[in-house]
């Protein structure tokens, strides 16, 4: 699936929709085709502060344990609660319904650090 | 040192599958074309197909094969008549486990041991240390770089094999085989495998591997056939309560700990390990493999830590989320004295202990008519 003009993703293949101070943040459909069929997802705690590039959570598929690794700072104020009866959401729709969290954002200045649509496509190439 | 991969003789097929392949003993190796889950499913309600062609096949001939096996193995291929097939072990002295594999006896004196492909080389060893200190009237020969092994597997194999081929299926039962064509190719087919469902595994001759399985995938169309990786292959033998050589088996580990002592014959006279094996069983095993259900949200994977009454006890050897039954399942090795079905236990999961049950093995028993 194509990767939406309007997010930033890491190298780690998370993508960021940015609104205002807040952001939503997910894994990209790249990454959930390379893990396979997804069947669990460990998601962090709302209030939860996250740390750009560090683990937040942990998404399994039928062979394989990922841990996830948030592409910005901030506070988890919200979780898509769905995930955890349906993480195949992840795999049927990354970029959509298989949102991860949202959160304030405390730093924008960390999202010159991640790349746009084409520089994510060349890195995923 | 190389470490190039060995490829299988279905190599481009997978590819031209678009087949997601991996290392695996030493080949490489389709873990799944499109989805593990959806594969399952298939093997489940209709039929999958595998290539098997890693696995490792070695031919022991002459007019003393059956002593010799009777020897190097812990069952006794002395009960088998010509057709039959019997799962087996061989163990070292002091009774671990070298492999696990599926003796066939082809002729009177010709048997087939199919072995798995990571530990190829250590039964072969094996069996030639035990050729050289014996007496033993027979040869044995590594067969498995020329013999291609394609498994249709699940409830309609029969079906879509019988198009195939002039054989009476209905006259090969389980563990049993024939030879016959396949799609005009020679095979021996055996009524066997490692998914808990009815299926059968075809041996031919590597160079016409793909005549078969392509037969196999076209006449399959019309029985719902998909091809199947190793991913769907593990989870299929661990709902059916298999052991995996690697996980719940090694050789620091008996027959008699993975619930598999009937496979062991003490009173057939001597055999590698029979002296350990006799203690074992004379005393009872200390730990014993067992199946978990979780209670708490959490997938146990093989080397998690369990725990009963907050002390570490064991460890899980294989887990996986069922696709058939929707729980999260695990076979676990632990203290022989701590098990019993409805006991509970704990799986440490990320550093947090998450809720379990003991029940009976295996989790999935296919239904019979």
């Amino acid at each position: 699936m194509a990767n939406p003009d309007d997010l930033r993703y890491s190298k780690e293949h998370e993508w960021v929709r940015v609104d205002g101070s807040q952001a939503t943040i997910g894994i990209t459909s790249f990454a959930a085709e390379e893990l396979g069929d997804i069947v669990f997802i460990e998601l962090p705690e709302v209030g939860a502060t996250l740390s750009q590039f560090a683990t937040f959570g942990v998404v399994e598929s039928v062979k394989a344990v990922s841990d996830l690794y948030s592409p910005v700072s901030g506070e988890v104020v919200e979780v898509n609660e769905a995930l955890r009866d349906t993480p195949e959401l992840l795999n049927a729709d990354a970029f959509g319904e298989g949102w991860i969290a949202r959160v304030e954002l405390s730093d924008t200045a960390e999202l010159d650090a991640l790349m746009d649509a084409a520089a994510y496509a060349d890195e995923t190439a | 040192m190389s470490t190039e991969l060995k490829r299988t003789p279905l190599h481009d097929v997978h590819v031209g599958l678009g087949a997601r392949l991996v290392p695996f003993a030493g080949y490489e190796m389709p873990v799944q074309y499109t989805s593990i889950i959806e594969e399952h499913r298939t093997v489940r309600s209709a039929v999958g197909l595998f290539d098997l062609s890693h696995m490792g096949e070695i031919e022991v001939r002459g007019e003393e094969a059956v002593s010799f096996l009777r020897h190097g193995l812990v069952s006794d291929p002395g009960a088998l008549e010509v057709g039959q097939a019997q799962y087996s072990m061989a163990c070292n002295a002091d009774g671990g486990i070298i492999d696990d594999l599926i003796v066939y006896r082809r002729t009177t004196d010709r048997y087939w041991v199919v072995c798995n492909a990571s530990n190829r080389e250590a039964v072969v060893s094996h069996l030639e240390a035990l050729l050289e200190r014996g007496d033993f009237g027979c040869s044995i020969e590594d067969i498995g770089d020329r013999t291609a092994l394609v498994a249709p597997q699940g409830p309609n194999a029969a079906a879509l094999l019988a198009e195939l081929t002039d054989l009476d299926l209905d006259a090969i039962g389980n563990y049993r085989s024939a030879d016959g064509d396949v799609a005009g190719v020679p095979c021996l087919v055996a009524r066997t495998g490692y998914t808990g469902e009815d299926g059968f595994e075809l041996f031919c001759d590597a160079r016409r591997a793909r005549e078969v399985w392509d037969a196999v995938a076209a006449a399959g169309e019309r029985h719902g056939l998909r091809p199947c990786g190793l991913g769907a292959r593990d989870t299929l033998r661990l709902e059916a309560g298999m052991p995996l050589y690697g996980n719940e088996l090694n050789r620091e580990t008996n027959p008699f700990e993975v619930n598999l002592g009937r496979v062991v014959k003490l009173d057939k006279g001597d055999f590698v390990g029979r002296a350990a094996l006799s203690a074992v069983q004379q005393s009872g095993p200390e730990r014993k493999l067992i199946g978990l259900r979780m209670v708490e949200n959490a997938i146990p994977r093989a080397g998690y830590v369990v725990r009963a009454d907050g002390a570490d006890v064991g460890h899980v050897t294989s887990g996986t989320l069922s696709p058939t039954l929707g729980d999260k399942i695990a076979m676990a090795l632990v203290p022989a004295g701590m098990a019993g079905i409805g006991n509970a236990f704990e799986v440490v999961v990320r550093d947090r202990p998450y809720r379990a049950e003991q029940v009976k093995l295996p989790f999935y028993r296919r239904p019979r008519d």
